[in-house]
């Protein structure tokens, strides 16, 4: 078990990653594509001033999807999930920080080539970053299905590259580490200022489940993959955990200001944007807040170059607002429409749909399928008081996916009756039509009543004794 | 005996003016009176802020719990309450000095468990839960929201991460013989009153546990976390299951811990750790009564 108070003291000497003073731009993310970047290349001005593009600066993002790093140590909940946590895009996180009072840099929304042109002309520098507004990190690195030369995260120095770009990257499909090879269809950019950076930070902060507090974990090595860092140099990440009631202290904030080798004003910002940062955590029932990198500029100021920030679904009711954040685009449809009807769905890719009640049962179930030499096509938990209407849902969704083969419903009745389960079942079968083979395991509350139903209903439906009999019974429906 | 819940609990239900909370209550006092022989009053009212004074199905409703707890004896209560309020109700619970307080609500802000996990700190309270099925000690009486009749009195202590899966456990249990001393979900959610380790230590000690089955689940390292335990501290034999060998990482089922993230947190790790500590780990959820079967005559 983590004893967070004993991490994060390390010699002074490695804590000063990056001595290059060097001009950067807003995404380190931005960097990668640098070397493949054909503008980039051409530049040699700009090969100059960035010496050290490491492949190593992969992207500003943790591996996983909106995991935490170090899922050893930190809760590692929610951060895929679409039924507990509510992801939103880079450009809105930015937006809800700067309402809260934190600092950002200047960005604007683009929806269109032309806009990009418009909105490099009002940022008015010399150079800016245009990104790709999905839901998942890599997209420095990621590529258009459509043109394999279009990075996800493009440099652009001029109004007319903006829209050049804009135009090869809008409504186009980005696959990224981190999408899969399906991709996302890009439907929103953000062009954003270009800042004279210092120093590159990673910061983010989550509930760890160990020692039941909010957390900050903040490291010198900003703008990296996080988890190479944790893997390689664990003393180079700061962990801090704070107070739910209070936040974090200033005194905190000061103490890893300087365990950063953080000097001058840069000290003084730290001071005040990490607590602040903490308290918007707070303020909004943050799941996870993650910003790689954060940077400290020349002169001293703390920004986030990016922002992954997600929240806890069951705390939406505080934040009624948050709902306009949410883009259903990013979600897979039936998970979403399982959600609506109160289930709790995951897509997979085998060709035996599953129908239980609880998560634990549901996960043994797909489980016993496999070591019976079946793959589960979904995992499908009803919960535990689902009524008739819900149930048939639930097989319309099952059956929607046109893998699945066979179907297996394990029910443990506990408040779920399995009467129920028959009554839905035998619903499904007038209302949605079930063509393929149905294994049906049934125990608990009602059960005698259910298995009568079941019994007299006239429906081809094999029956199972229990686990084992039911996936082998489901396994052999296949041949 | 048995752990947690014996002769001398006396419960109330926070929130027992609403369906669930009436409907749980009435079955857990069918449990004690019909199943279990008892005669007093075992549940022995209710709370709903406002309707105190009233009556519901013979249970007295009080304001506040402190009253309740003055007015009845109560040393136990079951949280119905709505995620929203659920943190406030364990919180105004232990403040009345009740000493199990058994929290069934699913959804709360993980937020506010953190703030109520941090009150309970000090305290002379035990939460189980939040987002579990209850503890029940067969024969004697169910706290929560499982079937009764798969439960059978005898001596293996359960511990269980998941709901319906602790039924397919007691069932399994059932079917080769073996009752259990007591069983309790301790519950899904990032934040949870009891872990692993604490349910460990207290079947360790008592005179009536012969061997524990415990069932855990992929992500978080509860699981890792007692099998460090075991090996140092339990003596008496283990079996366990980890559900979501299959699962495929990143991806949640269901409960809030179950995802695998980073590689961490996933069913092979655990197995490994739990079998280094000598556990004897069930090769399928179908196998569990049976491992507990192997675990007692090793």
């Amino acid at each position: 078990m983590l004893n967070t108070k004993t991490l994060g003291i390390q010699p002074s000497d490695s804590l000063v990653p990056y001595k290059h003073v060097r001009q950067l731009f807003a995404d380190s993310e931005a960097r990668n594509i640098a070397n493949n970047s054909p503008s980039w290349n051409t530049d040699k001005h700009h090969c100059m001033v960035y010496p050290s593009f490491p492949s190593r600066y992969d992207d500003g993002s943790s591996n996983h999807d909106h995991q935490t790093p170090f899922a050893d140590r930190i809760d590692p909940s929610g951060y895929k999930s679409s039924t507990d946590t509510m992801k939103i895009h880079e450009y809105q996180g930015k937006q809800l920080l700067k309402d809260f009072g934190v600092t950002v840099p200047r960005g604007i929304v683009v929806k269109s080539a032309d806009e990009a042109s418009v909105a490099y002309k009002t940022l008015g520098g010399d150079l800016a970053v245009l990104k790709s507004q999905i839901h998942a990190g890599g997209r420095g690195k990621g590529r258009f299905k459509e043109d394999q030369d279009q990075a996800g995260v493009v440099l652009v120095r001029s109004a007319d590259e903006a829209s050049e770009n804009a135009k090869k990257m809008l409504g186009n499909t980005l696959v990224t580490i981190q999408t899969g090879e399906e991709g996302k269809k890009v439907g929103t950019l953000y062009l954003e200022e270009g800042l004279d950076i210092d120093k590159e930070l990673y910061l983010a902060v989550v509930i760890d489940r160990e020692i039941g507090s909010p957390m900050l974990i903040i490291s010198s090595e900003g703008g990296m993959d996080i988890e190479e860092v944790a893997a390689s140099t664990p003393e180079k990440i700061l962990h801090e955990p704070f107070d739910a009631a209070y936040g974090l202290h200033t005194f905190q904030a000061v103490k890893l200001a300087f365990k950063l080798g953080l000097e001058g004003p840069a000290v003084k910002s730290a001071a005040k944007f990490l607590p602040k940062f903490c308290d918007f955590f707070l303020k909004n029932d943050c799941d996870m807040a993650e910003i790689n990198p954060l940077v400290v500029t020349k002169s001293g100021d703390i920004m986030p170059l990016d922002s992954k920030i997600s929240f806890d679904s069951n705390a939406l009711f505080r934040h009624k607002n948050f709902s306009d954040l949410r883009d259903l685009k990013e979600e897979e449809p039936t998970e979403v429409r399982a959600q609506e009807a109160g289930l709790s769905y995951v897509k997979l890719d085998g060709n035996i749909g599953c129908l239980v009640n609880g998560a634990g049962l549901a996960m043994s179930t797909m489980d016993l399928i496999k070591l019976h030499g079946g793959e589960p096509a979904n995992f499908l938990d009803v919960g535990g008081g689902a009524n008739v209407d819900q149930v048939t849902e639930a097989f319309r969704i099952i059956l929607a996916d046109d893998n699945v083969k066979a179907v297996l419903v394990n029910i443990f009745g506990g408040i779920m009756k399995c009467d129920t389960i028959v009554e839905a079942l035998l619903e499904a079968y007038e209302k949605v039509g079930i063509t393929v083979p149905l294994v049906v395991r049934l125990e608990g509350t009602n059960v005698e009543k259910a298995r009568e139903m079941l019994g007299n209903s006239g429906r081809d439906i094999i029956t199972a004794t229990d686990l084992t009999d039911a996936a082998q019974k489901v396994v052999a429906t296949l041949g | 005996m048995s752990i947690l819940v014996d002769k001398n609990t006396r419960i109330i239900t926070q929130g027992i003016t609403g369906n669930a909370g009436l409907f749980h209550t009435q079955k857990s006092r069918d449990y004690a009176r019909d199943e279990c022989g008892r005669t007093e009053d075992v549940f022995v009212g209710g709370v709903t802020p406002g309707k105190g004074g009233t009556e519901v199905d013979g249970f007295p409703v009080f304001n506040t719990v402190s009253e309740a707890r003055e007015k009845t004896g109560a040393n136990t209560s079951l949280i119905f309450v709505p995620p929203p309020f659920c943190a406030d109700a364990i919180m105004e619970a232990a403040d009345a000095g009740i000493e199990l307080i058994v929290a069934i609500t699913e959804g709360v802000p993980v937020l506010d468990m953190v703030k109520a996990a941090d009150y309970l700190k000090g305290k002379n309270s035990r939460l189980i839960g939040p987002n579990c099925p209850g503890v029940i000690t067969p024969g004697v009486a169910k706290i929560g929201i499982m079937p009764g009749y798969i439960h059978t009195p005898g001596s293996i202590g359960l511990i269980s991460k998941s709901g319906t899966l602790t039924y397919e456990a007691a069932w399994q249990l059932g079917n080769v013989g073996l009752g259990q001393s007591t069983a309790i979900g301790i519950g899904g959610d990032p934040i949870i009153g009891t872990k692993f380790i604490d349910l460990l230590e207290m079947f360790e000690n008592d005179p009536d546990t012969e061997a524990m089955l415990m069932i855990g689940e992929i992500g978080g390292n509860l699981e890792i976390e007692a099998a460090k335990y075991i090996k140092e501290n339990i003596s008496k034999p283990v079996a366990a299951f980890i559900a979501g060998k299959t699962a495929p990482p990143g991806k949640r089922m269901g409960h809030a811990g179950a995802i695998i993230a980073g590689g961490k947190g996933t069913a092979a790790e655990k197995i490994a750790a739990l079998e280094a500590a000598g556990v004897e780990v069930a090769e399928s959820p179908a196998d569990m009564g049976a491992a507990v079967q192997r675990a007692l005559q090793k």
